[in-house]
């Protein structure tokens, strides 16, 4: 071996290190790393070769917007002409035409409420004072009959506004009895304990569509003849008992989840009843649940879709009668594929946020 | 089940305590309007058009009800009820008119507590097939696949029709209308099997509609009539009456059109009809201009069907069964004097 001289400049003579970044080398390591996970990898590749030009040459380059039903028959494309020639009845349903800007007025200032109170910093009484206005005057304006407004019937109402309407409804009104029904089941009363779980078992035993149909043809049978309730308020109430008794669940699991030493300590500090679970125990326990219970929400708001089979016109009741025209029969992919749309863009709104607040509550 | 059987027996009790008798009309005048029962989803018959106004042979049916009590054909009110609610919405008052293509039976005439008034569609069951099959009648169709909606009495006509007939079939059973026609196009059936008011509608959606035909087979009588509550004859009767009118009209060629005019006929069963010699207002208890607002505003049963479900809508239905009695159909009104 001869002994090669060192020299000052040893790492000239180092050899560059084999690059390991770049589109191949990831490939390389991730997708072809092995015999399996190359066959499943071009396998993908074929697949999705199979599927995706078609798709877009169906939705995009070969679909029509704003056409007739019969030049869509002619052509090969998606479509989606069948949504702007009918959006105004999908959103609206029975909504009296002329009167359309009274639920879109409506539906912009729930939305801009609900973006409103977002933010955590706005939560305070005042935001409450801020809702219970702006409810009263979207109540107004979908209802009619003073200042001037037509009255408009609530089995008129339909489409997106109803099933806004349902959902919103129905969550905010769940929520608080959810969380009392789960502190009753843990309550040491016995009276209200066995009320409570009987609620909560009576209610999760049996599926939301025969709890509406008990609601749309049960129930105005047990009223006094010549009586009737709106049908839309059987719904929304329906849904709230329905969704109330799941959120109960899961809010018990966040009261359990709390050791008992906060209890103790909330007890020692001498808060009665009221104080403990306000001040200590449930700021706690509903922090915990909160993945679950947006999970409950979302399922809340998507199974408002049930009520279609109670004659209720929610947008996907309306899409749906659209589809029954003779001369849009057919498009079904398109025009469900855009309420898909409107119920994902909801559903991600919701759990994007429930990400948020988790995020804002830990630190 | 104790619980359930306490409902059950709530429900019964309430149920036979139910009873209108006679007070409906007075209902509907203080009210100020009709509250009538409505398809939603079928076209030609109960369906909102893209704006959200109803439009139907069985919705104009309604809006001629509300012109011979209000003398306007607007004070109606639709709700759509499905194939479950239809009969409990009758019952519990919720409404006061049922006008959705619902089949008279002796069932629901009876047990039911239901009246049916003037049919105002005779449909049938018939069978629609690629013209390819090269069929001639529904005997042919032995072993066939069959396209049918569930839990309707579609289904169990068409399993009655083969089994009387001694053939086998295999049912495909897809809920919704739209859904079994595109399932049919695509060729995962032989044929489909509907109402045959429905099948000319379908067939015109077809990609190539000539390529289908419609067996002349018909394998089952559907009457389809409004609906009123038993025991409240005078409610029936202006129903009844109303729908009448519109086929009386057709018969005296009285048209929505002509109507002013024929109101200077020197015929007296026009003059009868349209109350210029009054009486039959005064009978049903009604103004004695009802039968003239009707043919005014909502028009007679011919304009009403072409209107609807006649030659120059999707639907392109003949009269056939429909036509007046003077033209071989079953249209007929007894005398209006």
């Amino acid at each position: 071996m001869v002994q090669l001289p060192r020299d000052n400049n040893q790492t000239d003579r180092l050899r560059a290190p084999v690059i390991r970044i770049g589109a191949w080398q990831w490939l390389k390591s991730n997708l072809f790393n092995g015999v399996f996970n190359s066959v499943v990898t071009i396998l993908v590749c074929i697949f999705l070769y199979k599927i995706i030009p078609p798709f877009v040459r169906w939705a995009f380059i070969d679909s029509l917007w704003l056409s007739t039903a019969d030049q869509c028959r002619a052509g090969d494309g998606a479509c989606w002409s069948i949504i702007p020639a009918n959006i105004r009845f999908i959103i609206f349903g029975f909504y009296p035409y002329e009167l359309h800007w009274r639920p879109t007025v409506a539906m912009i200032m729930l939305i801009s409420l609900l973006f409103y109170s977002k933010n955590r910093n706005h939560w305070n009484t005042s935001l409450g004072y801020i809702w219970i206005a702006g409810l009263l005057i979207m109540g107004i304006l979908m209802r009619g009959g003073i200042w001037g407004l037509t009255a408009v019937e609530s089995d008129q109402w339909g489409g997106l506004p109803l099933t806004l309407m349902l959902s919103v409804f129905g969550m905010f009104a769940a929520y608080p009895l959810g969380i009392l029904l789960a502190l009753g089941r843990r309550s040491k009363m016995p009276a209200i304990k066995t009320l409570c779980i009987l609620y909560i078992e009576l209610i999760r035993g049996v599926p939301l569509i025969s709890l509406l149909f008990m609601s749309a043809v049960l129930f105005p049978l047990f009223l006094p003849a010549g009586l009737t309730v709106n049908k839309i308020i059987r719904a929304q109430a329906a849904i709230i008992l329905f969704t109330a008794a799941y959120i109960a669940e899961v809010v018990r699991g966040g009261l359990q989840a709390i050791s008992r030493g906060q209890y103790e300590a909330a007890e020692s500090l001498g808060l009665n009843y009221v104080q403990k679970m306000r001040l200590v125990v449930l700021p706690q326990a509903l922090k915990i649940v909160i993945p679950p219970t947006v999970g409950i929400l979302i399922s809340a708001f998507k199974d408002t879709s049930l009520v279609v089979i109670i004659a209720l016109y929610d947008i996907l009741k309306t899409t749906r009668s659209v589809l029954g025209n003779p001369s849009w029969m057919g498009f079904s992919p398109e025009a469900y594929i855009f309420v898909a749309l409107i119920y994902f863009v909801c559903c991600y709104a919701m759990s994007n946020y429930s990400r948020r607040l988790e995020r804002e509550l830990h630190s | 089940m104790k619980l359930m059987k306490l409902l059950l027996i709530i429900t019964i009790v309430l149920l036979s305590g139910v009873g209108f008798a006679g007070q409906t009309v007075d209902n509907v005048k203080a009210k100020g309007f009709v509250q009538a029962g409505a398809n939603g989803d079928l076209f030609g018959f109960g369906k909102p058009d893209e704006k959200g106004i109803w439009r139907g042979l069985d919705v104009d049916t309604g809006r001629a009800i509300a012109a011979a009590v209000f003398g306007d054909a607007s004070k109606i009110k639709f709700i759509p009820l499905t194939a479950v609610q239809r009969f409990t919405a009758l019952q519990s008052g919720e409404i006061d008119v049922l006008c959705r293509n619902a089949t008279q039976t002796l069932g629901r005439d009876s047990e039911l507590g239901l009246d049916f008034a003037q049919v105002n569609y005779y449909d049938g069951q018939g069978f629609l097939v690629p013209k390819k099959m090269k069929l001639k009648n529904a005997k042919q169709l032995d072993g066939a696949t069959v396209c049918v909606l569930p839990g309707t009495t579609t289904e169990l006509n068409v399993a009655d029709y083969f089994r009387v007939n001694k053939m086998k079939m295999k049912p495909v059973v897809i809920e919704n209308n739209a859904e079994l026609a595109k399932a049919f196009f695509a060729g995962r059936c032989d044929v489909l099997t509907s109402d045959a008011s429905q099948l000319a509608g379908i067939r015109a959606v077809a990609p190539k509609p000539d390529d289908y035909v419609i067996l002349p087979d018909i394998i089952s009588k559907e009457p389809l009539a409004p609906a009123v509550r038993h025991g409240d004859n005078q409610w029936k009767d202006i129903v009844n009456y109303s729908v009448l009118a519109m086929i009386e009209a057709e018969e005296l060629g009285i048209t929505s059109k002509n109507v002013d005019e024929m109101l200077k006929s020197a015929n007296p069963a026009v003059q009868r009809f349209l109350g210029v010699a009054p009486g039959n207002g005064k009978a049903l208890g009604l103004n004695e201009k009802w039968a003239y607002n009707i043919i005014k505003q909502v028009g007679n049963y011919g304009e009403v069907f072409e209107r609807n479900v006649g030659k120059n809508t999707p639907l392109k239905l003949e009269r056939g069964l429909n036509a007046l009695w003077k033209n071989g159909g079953l249209m007929y009104s007894p005398p209006f004097r």
